[in-house]
């Protein structure tokens, strides 16, 4: 038996599809060039995706046909030796709509492995979302903006290639940097890769996650019935309708809460979540008929309260909001949980103000998505420029 | 009635009408009070929506009667009726059929007691009106209970029991009832119809209990499941057809009770097996040869039986099995083919051999013969030349596994 390599790609399903795809094959391919044989694939429950939703992609790698069926065996890996993150925000946890329950980015590493993770975040920050495990693990940042690179467009902003020269770097048994720029030529044309490559193996630096470091929040999840104790016909009860939201400062009742699944959270499929002013807000109900996902609660006063069991981050409520920043979009990455902000703000009007006014200073572009042709080419420079100096 | 040629015999309250096997099931379909049914027409179904269109014109029957664009739609129609808690009917034949699979594939899977008629057809190409098996046959792993008759009497009465074991909420599963094209669909014959009373009696109101789709039970149907859920899904829908055998049982019983007609076997009709040496079998309307040609070979002293398959599906295997396991060989006369499958014998024939093969005791050889396809006529000499086979085969000398019989050559 040969030694088995196994390397998870996690990301944004549609928005960073094709990243996704190009690192897994990249890192077959690299390692063919050292003798390896592999295969690269996405889950495929994960397909058709939905815009944001956490998906995966691998790379099973080995010495040999054989080791490479015993790990073809298992279709969708146990464990990785290195699990990458090509959106920081996916450190909160992966939800993929073909299961439940959230599993920690870092699940399937094994004690020593490497979490590669894409931010301009800080090791303190990601471990503030990424929940604890019990083995020590290895956590390198490459220093980045979420790259896109969905169906029909690729943002060349160089992730794909720093990825496999920082592997090159973190799991050298697997492939050497040579291979990687080999691969690159081959595979891209393009000698500034190979550079890029070159640059993130040289300077990708590791920080060692103790036991029992990171978020400690245990992970939502909940067991599948059996098949006798399931509804037949395949018919599932409606979610009811829900009720009247309290008040924590009047303990008044009022307005409209619907309920939800209570089994599919939405809590990691955002990349960005709205902040709303509610000392501002008219109450024009745009946000609140707008929301693909009937995410806004109607809180006793008729304001709207974004519900982040249900609030995708679509960001539809910025844009239809007819008042100056009263709804603002910013990065998940921001938030430590998932609390109401109309109740924050009824427990404290003045507090809540600076919070918000803190959380809406940078006014960030759009993580995913574009909104005029010819966007993205003109972003690219700026992250380029951030790799290089990366 | 609505017929041309009615013969009214005072049987207590039962009368007796001259009328096709098509008509019957039109008759069935009034006496049960279906809420809605779609057509659209197709040869030798079509004789069925004719009939039905008649009742309703004639202000003998009331229900919705819609005539779709397709067989999809005719069978969407219906599936999305019976979820709300209706009463249904359609059917079709041959490509028709297969127009709709779509629908009918989704139709055991959510649960819909569907009952339908298929007037068996051959499947294009080429064109041809005439029966073979192969429609009805295509629905066979899908969980639809699927059962042959061979005359109108049994087609009207197996509609009534189709109903009240579907529509049974330990099974909700959809029912084909098939007719042999032109044998069956277009002949008349002297059939019993049963009083109106006596129907209601027989057959419960359609209660779609915990799945009716209707605004007071809030219920979703049919969601994406994909690998987390599909397993359980299926394995309840094999719960439900494991337990049609018994509820099909208590159905026959009442029938009698109610009726005084008895089928004996719902299963399975057994002709002349006390003392037979070998066994002839198959479905449909080629029983009135094979039992004719019985009757004669039977003078020349050969000890031939007969055993017609009513259910298909599901398949009474280990009764089966048990009964055919007396017998010195079986000859399997199949009025459809499976192209490429074990030993290229007929449908019918594979299960048979599959029945006997896991069963305990003797295991009697089983002969596949091909014969009447599109519609060619069973003959009796062509029954007495399988019985030939057959009893050449009960004598140790080496047969073939699958003949064509009937044919140019």
């Amino acid at each position: 038996m040969g030694r088995l390599f196994a390397i998870e790609v996690i990301y944004r399903g549609i928005f960073q599809k094709t990243l996704g795809t190009r690192i897994t094959r990249g890192i077959v391919l690299a390692a063919h060039h050292e003798g390896k044989v592999g295969i690269s694939f996405g889950r495929y429950g994960d397909s058709p995706e939905r815009n944001g939703i956490p998906a995966k992609s691998f790379a099973i790698v080995a010495d040999d046909q054989q080791t490479l069926e015993e790990g073809m065996a298992k279709y969708e890996p146990k464990e990785v030796d290195i699990t990458i993150a090509v959106d920081d925000t996916l450190c909160k946890g992966v939800e993929s709509w073909a299961w439940y329950g959230l599993q920690p980015v870092n699940k399937l590493l094994k004690p020593g492995g490497a979490l590669i993770v894409t931010s301009l975040e800080p090791p303190e920050s990601i471990l503030e979302m990424a929940h604890r495990k019990e083995a020590p693990y290895q956590l390198a940042i490459l220093k980045g903006k979420a790259s896109f690179s969905g169906l029909w467009v690729y943002k060349d902003d160089h992730t794909d290639v720093r990825i496999l020269g920082a592997i090159a770097k973190l799991l050298p048994d697997l492939f050497s940097l040579k291979s990687v720029q080999k691969t690159i030529i081959e595979e891209w044309k393009d000698p500034i890769k190979a550079e890029s490559a070159a640059r993130s193996y040289e300077r990708v630096t590791t920080t060692t996650v103790k036991p029992n470091q990171g978020n400690a929040e245990v992970p939502y999840k909940f067991d599948l019935p059996k098949w006798h104790e399931m509804g037949e016909g395949i018919a599932i009860p409606c979610i009811p309708e829900g009720g009247a939201v309290q008040d924590p400062a009047s303990l008044a009742s009022g307005g409209f809460r619907p309920d939800r699944n209570p089994t599919f959270k939405k809590y990691t499929t955002r990349t960005m979540r709205p902040v709303v002013n509610f000392d501002t807000c008219i109450k024009c109900t745009l946000c609140w008929l707008h929301c693909p996902d009937s995410c806004f609660d109607v809180t006793p006063e008729g304001l709207y309260d974004a519900n982040m069991v249900a609030c995708c981050g679509c960001g539809v409520c910025e844009a239809v909001c007819p008042v100056k920043d009263c709804v603002t979009m910013v990065n998940e990455a921001e938030f430590a949980n998932n609390a109401s902000q109309w109740e924050d703000w009824r427990k404290d009007k003045d507090g809540y103000k600076v919070w918000l006014e803190d959380k809406i200073k940078t006014r960030e572009v759009r993580s995913h998505g574009f909104r005029y042709r010819g966007q993205y080419e003109e972003q690219v420079p700026e992250m380029l420029e951030i790799a290089k100096q990366g | 009635m609505a017929t041309a040629t009615v013969v009214e015999e005072q049987r207590g309250i039962e009368k007796t009408a001259l009328i096709t096997g098509s008509e019957a099931i039109a008759v069935a379909c009034k006496l049960a009070d279906v809420d809605v049914i779609t057509a659209y027409p197709i040869r030798p179904y079509d004789t069925v929506m004719q009939y039905v269109a008649r009742l309703v014109s004639n202000g003998e029957m009331d229900c919705e009667y819609i005539v779709a664009e397709g067989e999809h739609s005719q069978f969407e129609i219906v599936k999305h009726a019976c979820a709300c808690g209706a009463r249904v009917f359609c059917g079709s034949s041959g490509v028709g059929w297969m127009y709709a699979m779509e629908a009918l594939t989704v139709t055991p899977a959510l649960r819909v007691p569907l009952v339908c008629m298929v007037g068996n057809r051959a499947l294009d190409d080429p064109g041809a009106f005439g029966v073979e098996h192969n429609d009805a046959l295509t629905v066979r792993d899908l969980g639809w209970q699927l059962v042959w008759v061979d005359s109108a009497q049994e087609a009207l009465d197996t509609a009534l029991i189709a109903y009240r074991v579907s529509e049974d909420r330990r099974i909700f599963l959809p029912c084909a009832i098939s007719c042999d094209g032109a044998f069956l669909t277009h002949s008349q014959a002297l059939v019993k119809i049963p009083s109106q009373e006596k129907v209601n009696e027989f057959l419960p109101r359609y209660n779609r209990a915990d799945l009716l789709l209707h605004p007071d039970n809030p219920i979703t149907v049919a969601p994406q499941g994909n690998e987390d859920w599909v397993m359980e899904i299926r394995r309840q829908n094999y719960a439900a057809m494991e337990r049609v055998s018994d509820v099909m049982r208590e159905a026959y019983a009442d029938f009698e009770r109610i009726f005084g007609r008895s089928y004996g076997n719902p299963f399975f009709e057994e002709y002349q097996t006390d003392d037979a040496d070998v066994v002839l079998m198959g479905m449909g309307t080629l029983s009135t040869p094979v039992k004719v040609a019985i009757r004669q070979m039977r003078k020349q002293g050969k000890k031939v039986g007969f055993v017609r398959m009513r259910w298909f599906r599901p398949f009474a295997a280990e009764e089966l099995a048990r009964s055919l396991k007396r017998f010195k060989a079986v000859g399997v006369i199949d009025r459809d083919y499976s192209f490429g499958s074990p030993y290229m014998s007929g449908v019918l024939t594979n299960e048979v051999r599959t029945a006997l093969y896991s069963a305990p005791g003797p295991k009697p050889p089983v002969l596949g013969f091909i014969a009447g396809l599109g519609g060619r006529e069973v003959t009796v000499p062509n029954v007495e030349q399988v019985a030939d086979c057959v009893y050449q085969a009960a004598e140790g000398k080496p047969q073939p596994l699958t003949r064509w019989i009937g044919l140019r050559e």
